[in-house]
């Protein structure tokens, strides 16, 4: 037993859902109780999908245990085929349902479907998100893709892109236009993209690309084994590792003298600019999955001038490399999945910035220390409406336009230092470029005895306290709308009654 | 205006047929409370005892929306505590110790059971027992169920509260208690609408902290102000309290009927309720009138989420002018929401449970002008063209009482006035 806070990943069905739900025609039939479709808003809210996940829950309840739910996963998998027509099924068992041991790879195989149905072993207790991902892949992979000739030209498949993927949606357009400009065919983009189809044409292609070690590298083994495919070891994340993935697949495409340049790229003279001097030695913390931090450690170093104090990673499976690694920086990896122990190492070595997840910037937040995500899991806001890729040449500029973005800029650094006791320069303030936080002029919490606006309103005592309930975020409007609605009533004070009068009169 | 007659419980929907369904259900579990429970209540710590789903559930849910440290957690179980290679009571006993370590100011901990709990029978009550006995008289230890496979959303809330009722001190002092999780900006306001009328003593349960000295006995009477809390009912009325039966306090006319059930049980004149409630009245209608402009005559349809379904309806349909397609609800507690169900007027399908492919095709067929549902399909249909309000956004905004009532019609009037609003 293990007391979580906030998890870095979620159970394995998770990651199966996110491989399904990136993909077409392809449904999920999933043995588990009502409470676990809340894993559909993940899609719907947070990745803003227009789409239900196309996932079929039993929502077996505990008057269904030890009777019959082992019918109801049956029935389920039935009434799912002849609504949604997948070309092939995938089944699996949630935590609870793994407990209850109906097997449900058995049962959806034994109905005779006209379709391929794929069970799944999940083993919740033991395994994580990324675990269900690769694994979900892996055998979609094994039981769909069978032999096929290869493209007459030069192709390659791209692997590893999943739903709720951390700008998995622009780094696979960056990657794909990256190695069309290379005159390299793209045969398949998958998961996310592709039908089981699709994946049953894998062979086709000349090699791999790994996009995401996290979820693809077991496939792409398989792949290597299964029809001599070779894949890509190095992730394009930042200038320098783009320039070695282009090494890499123009050896695997038998190029030669591949252009490491693009007219796109801008990290480097936006790095060497002197605007950008303050960024050196800057002390940062990296954490996030494997991938993401061993890339941005290199790109933190090499490419901004920083230097990093710590790095590490909450995916077990990836601690080797990680360790190997921070070896050379000098440094211990960091390897867990227990936020707070994340907490207690950021706190001791006092970084200026942390490039991490969702978590770090709970994290920053608490500790005043500025954050940039780099790395699943993430919130909403990291879905961004706008291309913004971590990939390529174009994921580079954008590494270092995030990075920069929650620092306090160079010459406002030297204002802090200079004018300490200035009003709008205080400790307090943060950068300049960031507002929405409580006004400085608001944080003490003690309400005078009365106030007076310019106009000669008062607010009674207990109309301001009042008004101190309503968030900060609204409470600006709420003063005003009240005064306004104060004046043109002809009021001199303003009481509790006045102050729900206004929010009536301006109710919509 | 004033005169108060008995609701007949027969009206209005109230006999309607009832459409049963048993498909799959698209809702939260119980557990989901734990996010708006352990604000309230701020000497709380919820203790999860369940599976990284549990965790991840409740940072995914609470995630769409709170960024803050949370008085909640997971025990995870592991490999090792389900094939019995451990003591997950020992285990338990141990990660207690460590959280109430870490945390000096946690007052009540509730050990929360889930569905992995049940399923392998960990019973929580004796550990809560043995707990309390370990870290008593600082700490109280007490245990309830939200799991999906027994508790849908804010059936959570119901396990909460009625877990705390056997341990509250018995009185015999004449009060009135209000029941229900409140935004403590609404609790004042009805306590002090309440209290203008000299009725008092007026408790809240859940008190904000342990301190507060909240007792019950057969000199109670409570007034229920959320429709989904009717075990905690029952575990008060087994301690000999007495509950009022109304309307609950959503709008102008709810609220009005709600406070009027409490004053008549107190013996408020008539004179005394409308010399304290005219001017929030007359308040609430101006807001609700503005959003009402919108709503008028507009359909709605409710996908089944947290209880609220049905005091909901009718306020949509009897103060804002609104039409009801289906009032979808994951459990018909007709005992509570009768007086609710009584005021809207036949017409819409009453619907329980839920088969949520099914409910999809009746509402796509529909084509209601606005849908209430949860947020795994708000955006699916708002992409198929209609326009949604997200269900869960209800139980986290204060919506109760005369001042919240223009907020309420609001949250519903803002999908519609969006859409018109964009150029897109």
């Amino acid at each position: 037993m293990k007391l979580t806070v906030w998890t870095y990943e979620g159970p394995p069905h998770v990651g199966a859902m996110r491989v399904a739900t990136g993909m077409k025609d392809l449904h999920f039939v999933l043995h588990a109780p009502q409470g676990d479709t809340y894993a559909d808003l993940l899609f719907t809210m947070i990745e803003r999908r227009g789409h239900r996940p196309p996932v079929t829950y039993t929502t077996f309840q505990a008057r269904d245990l030890g009777s019959d739910t082992a019918d109801l996963f049956k029935a389920t998998c039935q009434d799912a085929y002849d609504r949604f027509k997948p070309q092939a099924l995938i089944v699996a068992a949630s935590c609870t349902a793994e407990l209850i041991q109906d097997d449900p790879g058995g049962l959806a195989q034994s109905m005779g479907l006209p379709v391929p149905v794929i069970p799944l072993e999940l083993p919740s207790y033991q395994r994580k998100e990324a675990f269900g991902t690769s694994e979900t892949f892996l055998q979609l992979v094994r039981h769909l893709a069978g032999p096929v000739e290869r493209t007459p030209e030069v192709t390659c498949n791209i692997l590893g892109p999943t739903g709720l993927g951390f700008r998995h949606r622009d780094d696979v357009a960056e990657i794909e236009k990256l190695l069309l400009g290379m005159g390299i065919g793209i045969n398949v983009i998958g998961p996310m993209g592709s039908s089981p189809a699709d994946i049953a044409r894998l062979g086709a292609a000349h090699f791999n690309v790994m996009l995401y070690p996290e979820s693809a590298e077991p496939a792409c083994r398989h792949l290597e084994r299964a029809f001599g495919q070779p894949y890509t070891k190095c992730v394009p994340l930042g200038v320098g590792a783009t320039r070695d993935f282009i090494k890499e697949v123009a050896e695997l495409a038998d190029m030669s003298q591949p252009s490491l340049e693009s007219p796109d790229l801008r990290l480097p003279w936006w790095s060497r600019s002197v605007d950008s001097t303050y960024l050196t030695g800057k002390r940062v913390f990296v954490f996030g999955d494997a991938t993401h931090a061993m890339a941005a450690a290199r790109v933190a170093r090499d490419e901004m001038g920083f230097e990093v104090v710590g790095m590490g990673c909450y995916n077990r499976e990836f601690a080797r490399p990680m360790r190997a690694l921070a070896k050379d920086y000098g440094l211990e990896a960091l390897i867990t999945d227990d936020y707070l122990e994340v907490e207690r190492a950021i706190e001791a070595l006092q970084p200026e910035m942390i490039l991490g997840t969702q978590m770090e910037r709970h994290i920053g937040k608490r500790l005043g220390i500025p954050c940039a995500v780099i790395s699943a899991p993430v919130h909403v806001q990291d879905f961004p409406a706008r291309y913004s890729p971590q990939m390529g040449w174009e994921g580079a500029n954008v590494l270092f336009d995030t990075w920069i973005h929650p620092l306090v800029m160079g010459l406002e650094e030297h204002l802090l230092h200079m004018f300490r006791e200035d009003f709008e320069f205080h400790d307090a303030a943060g950068p300049s470029h960031h507002g929405g936080h409580t006004p400085a002029s608001e944080i003490k919490v003690d309400v005078p005895e009365m106030t007076v606006t310019e106009d000669g309103l008062s607010w009674a005592v207990d109309a301001e306290k009042e008004l101190r309930k309503i968030p900060f975020f609204v409470r600006g409007k709420a003063r005003r709308n009240t005064e306004k609605f104060a004046s043109e009533k002809g009021l001199s004070t303003i009481s509790i009654d006045t102050l729900y009068e206004a929010k009536a009169h301006y109710a919509r | 205006m004033n005169t108060h007659r008995p609701i007949e419980l027969s009206k209005g929907c109230g006999s309607a047929p009832v459409l049963k369904e048993r498909g799959q259900r698209e809702v939260f579990c119980g557990l989901t409370g734990i996010i708006w429970l352990h604000r309230k209540m701020q000497d709380a710590f919820f203790l999860v005892v369940g599976s990284r789903t549990c965790a991840h559930l409740l940072q995914s849910a609470a995630g769409v929306m709170i960024f803050a440290e949370p008085r909640f957690g997971t025990a995870i179980l592991e490999e090792t505590d389900l094939a019995g290679m451990v003591d997950a009571h020992e285990e338990l006993d141990r990660e207690v110790a460590r959280l109430l370590e870490r945390r000096p100011d946690i007052r009540q901990l509730f050990l929360v059971g889930s569905c992995p709990s049940e399923v392998i029978k960990l019973d929580l009550g004796r550990a809560a027992e043995r707990l309390t006995q370990v870290h008593a008289p600082r700490v109280r230890v007490l245990n309830y169920s939200g799991s999906g496979i027994e508790t849908t959303f804010t059936q959570g809330e119901d396990a909460c509260l009625a877990s705390m009722v056997p341990v509250l001190p018995q009185t015999e002092t004449e009060q009135l208690v209000l029941v229900g999780a409140l935004p403590d900006v609404v609790e004042d306001q009805l306590v002090g609408l309440l209290k203008a009328m000299g009725i008092g003593p007026v408790k809240c349960l859940p008190a904000r902290t342990v301190e507060d000295d909240l007792g019950i006995g057969p000199n109670t009477v409570f007034a229920l102000t959320q429709p989904f809390l009717g075990d905690t009912a029952a575990a008060l009325e087994g301690r000999g309290a007495t509950r009022l039966s109304a309307p609950f306090p959503f709008g102008e006319q709810g609220t009005t009927d709600w406070l009027r059930a409490i004053a008549d049980a107190h013996g408020v004149s008539a004179a005394k309720f409308d010399e304290v409630t005219e001017a929030p009245r007359a308040r609430a209608r101006k807001a609700i009138a503005a959003a009402k402009e919108v709503l008028d005559g507009k359909s709605v349809f409710f996908f089944p989420d947290s209880q609220l379904e049905v005091p909901l309806a009718r306020f949509l349909v009897n103060e804002c002018g609104m039409t009801a397609v289906e009032i979808g609800t994951p459990y018909l507690h007709k005992g509570l929401v009768g007086p609710d169900l009584a005021q809207i007027a036949e017409g819409p399908t009453i619907s329980e449970g839920q088969d949520v492919d099914l409910q999809l095709d009746r509402c796509r067929a529909a084509r209601p002008d606005l849908t209430v549902c949860g947020l795994g399909l708000a955006n699916p249909l708002e992409a198929e063209g209609l326009s949604t309000k997200w269900a869960i956004e209800l139980v986290f905004t204060p919506v109760h009482g005369y001042e919240q009532a223009g907020d309420l019609a609001g949250l519903f009037s803002r999908p519609l006035r969006r859409r018109e609003a964009l150029a897109l």
